[in-house]
């Protein structure tokens, strides 16, 4: 089947989609997007995070055929068309809250709309509660949360 | 496999009617999860996501009709003030992604005895709206699961909608798992006091072949509590409680937990729902 679906502001075609397809392999495979990643396949890991018309939502638990005539937002459309990076990904280089980096972008993806429905800096447990569904196996979160809260007091301020 | 998409409700009777082997989607949290890992494929999809009537709510005779279509999300940011019970359990569902998507229609249909919806509304004596083009039928929380994973619906029938009534005294929620997020329960229990009418309602989740009341327990509450709470909460009182909720269990030893534990942590619940109920109406809680 064709599935019509506007991704980072671009309304794109992806055809032969098979009706059990999910959004996520849709993204990845059919559409050249691979920054939201493929791991648990069942919700439990965030790595897949994408905004579903401004909601965030865990791409592999959305039919490729729902998406149909929505939007969807996925990390590559976060930076500016000039190349900036979102204030969440710059915070992320500057904290250092990366090392594989496997569960960065659902992780960039669920901060962002922490801070889209929040103006001033969240409490930790804010923090650790949004972010309650994206696993990191490396970093031990301490830098995640450090990057969260700096992205968020830079917003506060400026 | 076929995609089916409803863009009404009229039109989503007529494809189930047509297609009674068409599997219901709403949030994915269940569907998709099974098709991803290859443990099931339904002959159809039925995306019942376009159907916006589906994503409403509304207040009648003191009963809340939840559309099919509303997220965990919208429960608790919306609906946490009439039914704290559904609130606090949509609370602990999954993650903020799961619950954004993740709808209490799509937890019966899933029919799991470890959904997190079933103790409240199982303790608030929920009704289950189920609609096919022969008609609505009613069906009372207590009817609708059938057995693991299998709940009272024909198979041309949706879930129109859920109806829980509106909290009449305090309600509470717990559930124990091996973290604070993305945790299927190893068992869970839901109370709510019906102060006015001094009656009593329970839900056991996951430790069953279904989610189910504890009846014994719920009289000897209602006949044993000191509903004037002006008291001291009677530890023997508690202890009973805990005790009778445990017995109304049947729990199995699975990769979650051993039957014993179930029992034990059952116990612990009740009691625990009960401090808390009590502590609210001391601390002045007329609700």
């Amino acid at each position: 089947m064709r599935v019509n679906v506007t991704v980072n502001g671009t309304p794109m075609i992806a055809d032969d989609v098979w009706p059990g397809e999910s959004l996520l392999y849709v993204l990845r495979e059919r559409l050249g997007l691979p920054g939201s990643k493929n791991a648990c396949e069942q919700g439990e890991c965030g790595s897949c995070t994408v905004y579903l018309d401004d909601v965030p939502v865990c791409a592999c638990l959305v039919a490729a055929g729902q998406a149909e005539g929505r939007e969807v937002l996925t990390v590559e459309g976060l930076a500016s068309a000039e190349g900036g990076l979102d204030p969440v990904q710059a915070a992320f280089v500057e904290c250092g809250a990366v090392q594989c980096g496997f569960c960065t972008p659902g992780l960039i993806v669920q901060a962002h709309s922490l801070l889209a429905q929040h103006d001033g800096v969240p409490a930790d447990v804010e923090i650790r509660e949004h972010l309650a569904g994206n696993l990191c196996r490396c970093t031990g979160y301490e830098k995640i949360l450090d990057a969260v809260r700096l992205a968020a007091s830079r917003k506060a301020g400026s | 496999m076929d995609f089916l998409r409803a863009t009404t409700w009229t039109e989503a009777l007529r494809m189930k009617a047509d297609r009674p082997d068409a599997t219901p989607l709403q949030g994915g949290t269940d569907v998709m999860v099974e098709i991803n890992l290859d443990k099931g494929r339904p002959k159809a999809l039925l995306d019942l996501t376009p159907v916006t009537e589906l994503t409403e709510w509304s207040i009648h005779d003191d009963t809340v009709r939840i559309g099919a279509g509303v997220t965990y999300t919208r429960i608790i940011a919306e609906l946490a003030d009439r039914l704290p019970g559904l609130a606090q359990a949509s609370r602990t569902v999954g993650s903020p992604q799961i619950r954004n998507r993740g709808t209490v229609a799509g937890n019966l249909g899933a029919a799991s005895p470890a959904g997190d919806s079933h103790p409240p509304l199982l303790a608030t004596g929920a009704t289950v709206e189920a609609e096919s083009v022969d008609g609505t039928r009613m069906i009372p929380i207590g009817d609708f699961y059938t057995g693991v994973k299998r709940n009272a619906l024909a198979a041309n029938e949706l879930i129109r909608a859920i109806h829980v009534p509106v909290k009449t005294g305090p309600q509470y929620f717990s559930k124990i798992g091996t973290r604070n997020a993305m945790v299927i329960a190893v068992c869970s229990f839901g109370l709510a006091l019906n102060v006015a009418e001094r009656t009593v309602g329970t839900g056991i989740g996951s430790a069953a072949p279904t989610p189910r009341r504890a009846f014994e327990a719920e009289t000897f509450l209602a006949e044993n509590l000191d509903w004037s709470f002006e008291n001291e909460l009677d530890p023997v009182v508690t202890k009973r409680f805990g005790e009778l909720v445990a017995a109304a269990a049947a729990p199995i030893d699975d990769v979650r937990g051993s039957r014993d534990y179930r029992v034990h942590a059952l116990a612990v619940m009740a009691r625990r729902t009960l401090g808390w109920a009590w502590q609210e109406r001391v601390n002045g809680g007329n609700s």
